[in-house]
């Protein structure tokens, strides 16, 4: 602005422009001191509520406390999976000064293995302030009181009472209620939940402990403290206890459900016993099984390889995984659609030892002369029902098959169904392109050919026929209509005479009567070949994988049906051989327990013990480098 | 009506309550920091005030001839000592300041804070006033603020030598030089900017990045101005009372008692406490702008007013930096960081504004 004109440059002028510019100078600093003052009032004032809240979060950290996973309990109350309290420590890797020294005296302290050291200090590593690393869970007494007394010398160490799941009776739940375990990374990224990487917290990872998860995990509580931007706690602020899950109610009869793994014994299948009045399972067993207990606690590898090595397949769900041809289990089915086709439940044929279809003769087990249906089923006699099947065809009795529950996928908390097959032309001209002949009818009606049905189906179809009407499965208390079959009472009562005559009368299981006073028990026998019969032998002998299975399907009372049971017993090599005195063993435990575990005891001792006797010794044996016993003995 | 005797008029009282009242918050504020205790850093910081103190009052008795004659003696001195800086000096905190005097660590730089203002007043005051819009008025000029300046960006100390350049310019300015070089440089600076910036150190960069966008690495460098405005913001209107701040106890606010112990204070004080301090440095600065402005002599003029920029440089670029408006640059906060080296170069400020003060008050009128 001075530069156009040039006005003689004077000390007055030099002055002058001096006191000018410095008051600007001065006018530009208290402008700055202002514009300091407003932004402070702003972050202090306007922005105060943002920054209170971040300054809290700063100070105050949270500890979370895992919930006590709610019980899962039987009809009555009874627990089949519960807390126990679990005694464990910890370290905070924060408080942790002399690491070295500390894990030395603990490994020394608890006999800790290298693997366990390795996994501390990769976990040690990873963790971050004071983020507590487990170091040992479900540590006896002595050792946590070994741990307690010295933990003066150990600073960083955390011992904790907590909770562990428990499984009151072990193995013979491990199908239905399946396990739990520490959530892995992947469900960590998926959950984003803190809780999933606070050490003791367990998730549901199969079973019913999975499907049920959100009822049964609870609120976890915790514990405010005050810390310091390195972590270190200066005091507690305030705890807020943990809310416990909820607990599940399940239709299982938990001393049944014992009773039926125990009497299982060495064998591999599956049992189900349904209530006829309403549907509910009572048990389901699939054994050998794993024992929940050990899986929930972190299952050791050798452990691990035992249960998969072994043939009878501990890790596999029968009672819903596993499909059998069903054999002559499903001949009372088969009568119910004849009947309802019309045929004369009186009409007689007459069993030469067989039926000729064309060129092929079909073998029947017996030469069983002039009979009619109910005998039919009493005796088990294939030449009358191949009589009927070729009559009929099987298109007839495929929907039958199906109303029973036969082929079906029930919706049931917790499992995970195959469901198998009940064949008709149209299936197999879907599956083969191939038409349906009268053979394939004829080895349909006996349960064998393309027939495939599980466990569970079994159960629920005897508890239709036993009941009339069109039970749901359950596991807990859903409603469902129940509505009566489309069944003639004709059609019913025969089924139900045949399946009478089957253990009371001539037929294939009366030495699986009742030992009881005015109850008795229905049932029919099945017998299921592994091998086609080209192979020569009739699957009674030789080795156990390649022999038949034994199937049994009954009911009781007869009078008044109130439990329906389908068990399979693989490799039994007979319904009536296998299958049938383990539902009569039970049934007399339903009506009579001291009579029911009278037999079991006698059982349990030629077999070795109970269930868990028998897995730590084959554990042990199989860990010595022996493998477990191969062929079970056959009860009886 | 007690007859005060003249020496004891003569003693600044106004300034002295001035200086005691920020020092006196500050010391409080470091006692907190501390956890509730005057040591490490509260006792020590009182004595060495009361110390340099006496060494202003002593400087303001001195005549003002003598820091004009000695001017470019000290400047040349310093200059010295900065090269020695650059060849002997130790490295501490990542960059190379300090030389180890035996009894104490001397900062060469800060002392150039003020030698820079004092040389260049004497430079302007010499200037026949008719050179004042020629080349001989402006060259002597950069090269006196350009090589210092330099040396200390080498150490690396972006704030220091800022500090020394905005010195320089304003006594450049107040002397009367054309405004037009001064609108044109700023103009060529901004263009400049990123060429300038690609000289700077990668952690320098980095601050200045992240002081662009600080919730880019809340954790990292921008973890210090997060926590500073958390401290501050969450203080509100009253505080949250004397010896309750978290952030600071916590230790989630890092050099809560040096650079950062604005945010110390506002977190305890509240919006009143900051308000209170940023008045004090006011009376302050008024008091020294008023000496420049009745300053007897042109050299007294223009060294009130470059040191007054030096004193208000440190207070502004503290203030903005701990709010989250500057970048973080290592800059105390005058008379309330602990540390002595700031002390130090404030007091020397003082001293000589009280001895230009003095001056004027005793002399008369006189230009060069």
């Amino acid at each position: 602005m001075f530069n156009k004109k040039q006005p003689p440059i004077t000390e007055a002028w030099r002055g002058l422009t001096f006191t000018r510019r410095a008051l600007v100078v001065g006018g530009a600093q208290a402008a700055v001191g202002v514009a300091l003052a407003a932004r402070m009032t702003y972050i202090s004032v306007i922005d105060n509520d943002r920054y209170v809240l971040e300054s809290e979060s700063n100070r105050v950290n949270l500890t979370l406390i895992p919930p006590r996973r709610g019980w899962i309990v039987d009809r009555n109350g009874k627990a089949l999976a519960n807390n126990r309290v679990s005694l464990r420590i910890d370290i905070i890797p924060d408080r942790l000064h002399n690491r070295e020294m500390v894990l030395g005296r603990l490994r020394t302290l608890l006999r800790l293995d290298g693997d366990t050291m390795e996994r501390i200090n990769r976990d040690l590593k990873a963790a971050s302030g004071f983020q507590p690393v487990a170091i040992k869970e479900d540590m006896t007494e002595a050792e946590y009181s070994a741990i307690l007394v010295r933990l003066p010398e150990l600073p960083g160490v955390a011992p904790q009472r907590g909770f562990a799941r428990n499984y009151p009776t072990g193995a013979a739940v491990g199908h239905l209620i399946g396990y739990v375990g520490a959530p892995n990374a992947e469900e960590y990224e998926k959950a984003k939940d803190p809780l999933y990487i606070t050490p003791g917290y367990k998730i549901g990872k199969d079973g019913l402990e999975k499907y049920f998860q959100e009822m049964l995990k609870g609120k976890p509580g915790a514990r405010r403290v005050e810390v310091t931007a390195r972590g270190k706690v200066v005091r507690d602020l305030d705890t807020q206890p943990d809310v416990q899950g909820k607990t599940v109610h399940l239709t299982i009869d938990a001393d049944l459900q014992e009773y039926v793994a125990r009497r299982m014994g060495r064998e591999s299948g599956a049992a189900v016993v349904i209530d006829c009045r309403n549907g509910d399972i009572l048990a389901f067993v699939s054994m050998p099984s794993f024992d929940p207990n050990s899986f929930s606690d972190g299952i050791s590898n050798s452990e691990y390889a035992w249960l998969r090595a072994d043939d009878h397949q501990p890790l596999i769900n029968k009672a819903t995984r596993g499909l059998y041809p069903p054999g002559s289990t499903l001949k009372p089915m088969a009568a119910i659609a004849a009947i309802e086709h019309g045929v004369d439940p009186g009409e007689r044929h007459t069993c030469i030892g067989g039926y000729r279809l064309g060129r092929r003769f079909f073998r029947c087990l017996g030469t069983h002369g002039s009979i009619d249906m109910p005998t039919a089923i009493e005796k088990s006699c294939n030449s009358y029902f191949y009589w009927l099947a070729h009559r009929l065809g099987y298109d007839a009795m495929a929907p039958t098959a199906r109303l029973l529950g036969l082929g079906e996928e029930f919706q049931l908390a917790g499992s995970n169904q195959r469901y198998g097959t009940i064949p008709d032309s149209a299936w197999k001209l879907r599956k083969y392109d191939q038409q349906w002949t009268a053979s394939d009818s004829l080895n349909a009606v006996i349960g064998q050919g393309y027939v495939s049905v599980n466990p569970l189906q079994l159960a629920v179809m005897t508890a239709r026929i036993a009941s009339g009407r069109r039970l749901y499965p359950r596991l807990v208390n859903r409603q469902f209509p129940n509505e009566p079959l489309p069944f003639s009472a004709e059609a019913l009562a025969v089924a139900r005479a045949g399946m009478d005559r089957v253990v009371n009368g001539a037929g294939t299981a009366v030495r699986s009567r009742l030992p009881l006073d005015g109850i008795t028990m229905a049932g029919k026998t099945g017998t299921a070949q592994v091998r086609g019969l080209a192979s020569g032998s009739r699957g009674q002998s030789g080795a156990w994988k390649y022999r038949d299975h034994g199937l049994f399907v009954g009911f009781a009372p007869v009078d008044n049906p109130r439990y329906a049971t389908g068990i399979v017993i693989e490799h039994g090599m007979g319904g009536s051989r296998a299958a049938a005195p383990v539902a009569r063993d039970f049934m007399t435990f339903l009506f009579d327990r001291d009579k029911g575990m009278e037999a079991l005891d006698t059982l349990e001792a030629g077999w070795g013990g109970t269930i868990t006797e028998r897995m730590e010794r084959d554990y042990a044996a199989w860990k010595m480098g022996a493998s477990s016993d191969p062929d079970p003995g056959v009860p009886e | 009506m007690i007859p005060v005797p003249p020496a004891i008029q003569r003693i600044p009282w106004k300034l002295i309550a001035i200086l005691c009242g920020i020092t006196g918050f500050g010391l409080l504020v470091l006692y907190s920091a501390a956890g509730g205790n005057w040591s490490p850093w509260a006792w020590q910081q009182g004595v060495r005030f009361l110390v340099f103190l006496g060494g202003a009052l002593v400087l303001a008795r001195l005549p003002l001839r003598i820091f004009e004659d000695f001017s470019y003696l000290a400047y040349i001195g310093v200059l010295i000592l900065l090269f020695a800086v650059e060849l002997l000096g130790f490295v501490g905190g990542g960059s190379q300041r300090w030389l180890n005097l035996g009894f104490m660590n001397l900062q060469p730089s800060e002392l150039m804070k003020v030698t820079i203002v004092v040389a260049l007043a004497r430079f302007y005051a010499q200037l026949p006033p008719a050179s004042t819009r020629s080349f001989t008025a402006l060259w002597p000029a950069l090269v006196m603020i350009g090589l210092p300046a330099a040396l200390v960006m080498l150490q690396p100390d972006l704030g220091t030598a800022l500090s020394i350049c905005i010195g320089g310019v304003i006594v450049m300015f107040v002397a009367g030089l054309p405004l037009w070089w001064f609108g044109s440089t700023a103009i060529a600076g901004i263009a400049a900017l990123p060429i300038l910036f690609s000289f700077l150190h990668d952690y320098q960069k980095r601050r200045v990045l992240i002081f662009l966008d600080p919730e880019s690495d809340p954790l990292g460098s921008g973890y210090h101005i997060s926590q500073s405005k958390i401290a501050i913001g969450s203080g509100g209107i009253g505080g949250k009372g004397f010896l309750n701040g978290s952030q600071s106890h916590l230790d989630y606010l890092p050099e809560g008692h040096t650079d950062f112990i604005f945010a110390t204070m506002a977190e305890e004080w509240g919006l009143i406490g900051g308000l209170a301090l940023l008045f004090g440095f006011f009376l302050l600065l008024r008091w020294s702008t008023r000496v420049a402005l009745k300053a007897r002599t042109r050299f007294g003029q223009l060294t009130a007013a470059g040191l007054t920029m030096t004193i208000f440089f440190y207070i502004a670029i503290n203030l903005m930096m701990v709010m989250g408006l500057a970048p973080v640059v290592g800059i105390p906060l005058p008379l309330f960081s602990y540390g002595g080296s700031s002390m130090l170069t404030i007091m020397t400020c003082v001293g000589i504004i009280l001895a230009i003060e003095n001056d004027s008050k005793t002399g008369t009128r006189r230009f060069h």
